[in-house]
C-alpha cells in the first residue's frame, strides 16, 4: 500500500479539514469552553455534529451501525482535531473505547455503540493508576460476586472521565500487579453504585478524572472480551491509542508550525523580517523535516494497525516517540520564535505547547515508547 | 495485483537461482562492490556471475527502458524488486555514478541517439564516471565555478581545476560543469562529458582523514572536447550555456540517493545487534540513547518509503529531496557515532586484521563527509527554508 492517502481518504480528509476548521475551531470550542470554565471541557453540541458527519463511528463495524472504516480514517479526523486543538472525546470514545468494543459480546455492542455512532454518548478508558502511563503494572482489582464481578481500585489520568456515560476499565481478575495476564476489561456505566471522581482540569484545559472504583458491581456481560484474558483486548486498544494520539500529535505539530512559519514571514525586526534570518530559517527548516519524518511514520503504523500486521504494535510505539520529540520541537519552537508575544494568553501559540504537553503523557511518553521499541526489539 | 504477484514470485525464484550466498552478504568496503570501468576487475567469481547475470536481465539498471539497457521494470515491479533483493540482502550489482547521476541526467535531458550511446554502456559497466562539478573556489557557490572551455568551432578548449572530484584517478570519462560563456553567470555553463585519458587531464590523489583517498583533485590544461561523438550524439548534456538546469536535475537525483531513503540499512534499528555485541551489558544511557536512535531511524524509514512512493505519483515539491538528504545524512552520522561508542576499544583499532583493517572507524570517519558532499546540511536547509517554506530573503 502507498504511504500516502487514496482518493476516498484525501476526500475525508478535505471534509475533516473544512469542518474542524470551522466548527471545531480554537475560538469556537477550546477557548470558549475554557472561558466558561465548562466542567466537561469540550461542547456537546461539536460531539452531535462530529456524529452528523459520521466521525463518530469511524471505526464502529457497518454491522454495529458505523462506517467499518480504519485507523487511517480516523486518524485524519484526530489530525484536524489537533490541528485546532478542538476538545472533543474523539480518541478515547471512537478510536479507543470503540476498538475495546469490537471484541465485546453482541448484548455490550448494542448497549453502547449506538450511543456512540449518535454522538449521545462519552466514553473514557481507565488504565493508568498514577502520574506516568504503566500498563504494565495494574492493581485495580475485580472479585467475583455472584454472577458478576466487584471492582476496587483506583485510577489517574482518566481523560473526559466524569463527563463519559461508560468507562472502559482495566482490572486484575487474578495473579498480581505486574503479571501479564490476569488482567480484564469491563465496561462501567457511569451510573453504577461506588464510582467516583475527582475531575481536574488539566494544563491545556480539558478535563481528567481521578477515578476510584469502591466495590462496584457489574454484571457478567460488563466483561469486554475474556476473563483473565484481557491483555491482548487491551494491547489493540493500547495501540490503537498510541496510533490515534500520534496522529493528533502530528496535527499539533503542523498546527504550530504553520503558525509559526506564517509569523516569520511577518514580523520585522532589525529592519528585516524575521524569517530573513538564517538561524532561523535552518530551525524552522529541520523543524519542518522532523514534523514530515514524524506524518510518514504516523501514515505507516495506521495503515500496519488496518492490516493486522504484525510489526503494527512496534511501529505503534515508534510513531508516539517520534511524534512527542517532532512536535514537542515545534511546540518549543513556536513559542520561542514568536518572542515576548508567545507568551501571551491571547496568542494561540501557548495553546499549542499545552496540547503538546498533555498528549505527550497521554498513552505514554517519548521515553516510555523509546523504552518500549528497545524491548520490542529485544534489548 | 495478481499480475504483481505473479511477477514477484518470478523475481524470488530469479534470484534464488541466480545471486550467490557471498552476494547475500552486507557490503563491508569499497572492494565489495562492483564499480565496472575499462580497467575493472572483479574480486570474486560469486561478484561477476551476479553482475553478469543482473547486467544480463537489464537489472543494473531495472527501471531504465529496454532499448537503453535496463529491464523496462514498472514503478511497482522496480519496489518489488528492491523488496525482494532487501528481503536476502542481495548486494547491489553494480555502482556507478553513471546509474545515479549522469543516467537519469541523459534520460531527462538526452538526445535519442546520446540516450542509446551512453545509456548502455552505463548499463553495461562498461564506462566508469567521475562528476567534476566542484572547484577550490566553488564549492557550496557552485555557480561561480571559473573552469573555462574556449570555442574553437568543432570543439572547445578547456582549461580550469576541479577538485574533490570522487574516483577521478579510476574514472574513464567524467560529467564536468564548463563556463562556456563569462557574461553569463547561470546561462554560461555547459554539461559536457569528455574521456579523462584525453590529453592534458591529470589527476592527484586527496587523502581524507579515513585515511582512504578515493578523491582527487582534476587538472585540465589545453584539454581539446570535441563537441560530437557522432550523428545526434553531442558531447554536452542539454543545451550549450543551460548546463546549469542539467546540474540541479542531476543533484536532485544526487541528494536522493545520498540521504538513503532507498537504503534498507540506514532506515534500520541498530540496537538489538549492539546489545547482542555486548553480550547484553549496555550501559543504561548508552542503550536509552540506541532507543532514540532506533525511533528516529524506523520512523525515516517509513519516511523514505512515503518519499519513493509519492515521488512515483508526483506528489513530491521538486526541493524535497534536500530535506530527505539533510534527515538521511544526520542520521546516518548519528548511527556511526553510535556504532563508534558501543565498539568501545575494538572500534579505535585503524589497521587490525579482526577489524578487517578498521573498517569501523573509517566508516565513521567516512560518513562526515555525507552532510558536505552534494551540497552541504547547512546548503539544505537553507533551500528547505526558501522552496518549500517560502521564508523570505534570496
Ligand atoms: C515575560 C516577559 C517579561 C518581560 N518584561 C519586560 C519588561 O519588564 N520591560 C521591557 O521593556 N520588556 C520586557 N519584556 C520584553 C522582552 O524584552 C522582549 O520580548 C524581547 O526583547 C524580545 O522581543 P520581541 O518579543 O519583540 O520578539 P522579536 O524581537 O519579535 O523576536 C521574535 C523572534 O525572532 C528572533 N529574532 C529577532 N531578531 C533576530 C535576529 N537579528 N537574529 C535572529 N533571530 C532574531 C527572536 O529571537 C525571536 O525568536 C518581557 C517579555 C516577556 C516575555
Ligand atoms: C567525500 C566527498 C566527496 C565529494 N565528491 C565530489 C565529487 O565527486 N564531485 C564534485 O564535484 N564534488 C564532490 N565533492 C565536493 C562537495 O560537493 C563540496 O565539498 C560541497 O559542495 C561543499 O563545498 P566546499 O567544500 O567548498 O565547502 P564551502 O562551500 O566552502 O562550505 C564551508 C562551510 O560553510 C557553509 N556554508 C557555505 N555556504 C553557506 C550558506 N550559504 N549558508 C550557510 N552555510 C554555508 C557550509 O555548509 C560548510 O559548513 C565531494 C566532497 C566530499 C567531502
Amino acid at each position: 500500500m502507498p504511504l500516502y492517502h487514496n482518493e476516498d481518504q484525501a476526500m475525508l480528509a478535505e471534509t475533516a479539514q473544512q469542518f474542524m476548521g470551522e466548527e471545531g475551531a480554537i475560538g469556537k470550542q477550546l477557548r470558549h469552553w475554557r472561558d466558561r470554565e465548562c466542567k466537561d471541557g469540550f461542547g456537546h453540541d461539536l460531539w452531535k455534529q462530529m456524529a452528523e458527519m459520521g466521525f463518530t463511528g469511524v471505526l464502529v463495524p457497518e454491522a454495529d451501525g458505523g462506517l467499518g472504516m480504519g485507523h487511517v480514517e480516523a486518524g485524519i479526523v484526530l489530525e484536524e482535531i489537533g490541528r485546532n486543538l478542538t476538545p472533543s472525546p474523539f480518541l478515547t470514545s471512537s478510536v479507543m473505547a470503540a476498538t475495546a468494543l469490537s471484541a465485546a459480546g453482541d448484548d455490550a455492542r448494542g448497549r453502547w455503540l449506538p450511543g456512540l455512532v449518535s454522538g449521545d454518548s462519552v466514553f473514557a478508558v481507565a488504565i493508568d493508576e498514577g502520574p506516568k502511563h504503566r500498563p504494565e503494572r495494574i492493581a485495580t482489582k475485580a472479585e467475583r460476586s455472584g454472577n458478576g464481578f466487584k471492582l476496587s481500585g483506583k485510577k489517574d489520568f482518566v481523560l473526559y472521565g466524569a463527563s463519559a456515560d461508560m468507562i472502559v476499565v482495566a482490572a486484575r481478575t487474578s495473579g498480581s500487579d505486574t503479571d501479564e495476564q490476569g488482567i480484564t476489561l469491563f465496561a462501567v456505566p457511569k451510573d453504577a453504585a461506588g464510582v467516583g471522581h475527582n475531575s481536574v482540569r488539566l494544563v491545556d484545559s480539558s478535563m481528567a478524572s481521578h477515578l476510584r472504583l469502591d466495590q462496584v458491581e457489574l454484571d457478567g456481560d460488563a466483561v469486554i472480551g475474556e476473563v483473565d484474558g484481557g491483555r491482548e483486548v487491551l494491547g489493540r486498544m493500547l495501540d490503537a491509542g498510541r496510533v490515534g494520539a500520534a496522529a493528533e500529535g502530528v496535527g499539533v505539530a503542523r498546527g504550530a508550525m504553520d503558525m509559526t512559519i506564517d509569523y516569520l514571514k511577518q514580523r520585522k525586526q532589525f529592519g528585516k523580517l524575521i524569517g530573513e534570518f538564517q538561524v532561523l530559517q535552518h530551525r524552522a527548516a529541520h523543524l519542518y523535516s522532523e514534523v514530515e519524518i514524524a506524518r510518514a511514520v504516523v501514515i505507516k503504523a495506521q495503515q500496519l494497525l488496518d492490516a493486522g500486521s504484525e510489526n503494527a504494535s512496534l511501529m505503534a510505539s515508534v510513531a508516539k516517540a517520534k511524534v512527542g520529540k517532532a512536535a514537542g520541537l515545534a511546540v518549543k519552537e513556536g513559542v520561542q520564535m514568536h518572542g515576548g508575544i508567545g507568551m501571551t494568553d491571547e496568542y494561540d501559540i501557548g495553546l499549542y505547547m499545552k496540547r503538546d504537553r498533555a498528549l505527550a503523557e497521554f498513552m505514554g511518553d517519548v521515553h516510555y515508547h523509546a523504552d518500549r521499541v528497545a524491548r520490542m526489539s529485544g534489548y | 495485483m495478481s499480475d504483481l504477484d505473479a511477477f514477484r514470485s518470478e523475481t524470488r525464484a530469479w534470484l534464488e537461482a541466480n545471486c550467490p550466498p557471498e552476494m547475500r552478504q552486507p557490503v563491508r568496503d569499497d572492494e565489495d562492490v562492483y564499480w565496472g570501468g575499462r580497467n575493472a576487475t572483479f574480486k570474486s567469481d560469486a561478484q561477476r556471475a551476479w553482475f553478469e547475470a543482473c547486467r544480463d536481465k537489464g537489472y543494473t539498471v531495472p527501471s531504465w527502458p529496454k532499448e537503453y539497457g535496463g529491464a523496462g521494470l514498472s514503478p511497482a515491479e522496480a519496489k518489488v524488486l528492491r523488496e525482494e533483493m532487501a528481503a536476502i540482502g542481495a548486494r547491489p550489482p553494480l555502482s556507478s555514478f553513471g546509474i545515479w547521476m549522469l543516467g537519469p541526467a541523459l534520460l531527462h535531458f538526452g538526445t535519442e541517439e546520446q540516450k542509446k550511446y551512453f545509456l548502455n554502456q552505463i548499463a553495461r559497466g562498461e564506462i566508469r564516471w567521475c562528476q567534476g562539478y566542484s572547484e577550490p573556489g566553488s564549492g557550496s557557490d557552485l555557480v561561480s565555478l571559473q573552469t573555462f572551455g574556449e570555442d574553437k568551432g568543432d570543439h572547445w578548449v578547456v582549461n580550469g581545476q576541479k577538485i574533490w572530484t570522487s574516483y577521478a584517478d579510476k574514472a574513464d570519462w567524467i560529467f564536468c560543469l564548463v563556463r562556456t560563456d563569462k557574461a553569463n553567470k547561470y546561462q554560461g555553463i555547459t554539461f559536457m562529458l569528455y574521456d579523462m585519458a584525453t590529453p592534458g587531464v591529470s589527476t592527484k590523489p586527496i587523502l581524507l582523514i579515513s585515511g582512504n583517498s578515493p578523491f582527487c583533485e582534476t587538472f585540465f590544461d589545453d584539454v581539446k572536447v570535441p563537441k560530437s561523438y557522432g550523428e545526434g550524439i553531442p558531447a554536452y548534456v542539454g543545451e550549450i550555456n543551460r548546463g546549469w538546469d542539467v546540474a540541479k536535475y542531476l543533484l536532485g537525483h544526487e541528494r536522493e540517493m545520498i540521504s538513503g531513503a532507498d537504503s534498507s540499512e540506514r532506515g534500520a534499528g541498530i540496537g538489538a545487534a549492539l546489545s547482542r555485541n555486548a553480550g547484553g551489558e549496555l550501559d543504561p544511557v548508552l542503550r536509552a540513547e540506541l532507543a532514540m536512535f532506533d525511533v528516529d531511524a524506523l520512523a525515516f524509514s517509513a519516511m523514505g518509503e512515503k518519499f519513493l512512493d509519492e515521488i512515483k505519483v508526483g506528489k513530491t515539491h521538486p526541493a524535497y529531496p534536500n530535506m530527505m538528504k539533510y534527515a538521511g545524512t544526520e542520521l546516518n552520522k548519528r548511527r556511526h557515532e553510535l556504532l563508534m561508542a558501543a565498539g568501545g576499544s575494538t572500534a579505535l583499532e585503524w589497521d587490525s586484521e579482526e577489524t578487517r583493517g578498521g573498517a569501523a572507524p573509517r566508516a565513521w570517519l567516512r560518513t562526515k563527509a555525507n552532510s558536505i558532499e552534494g551540497g552541504t546540511s547547512e546548503v539544505m536547509l537553507g533551500v528547505v527554508a526558501k522552496r518549500i517554506l517560502e521564508l523570505p530573503g534570496a
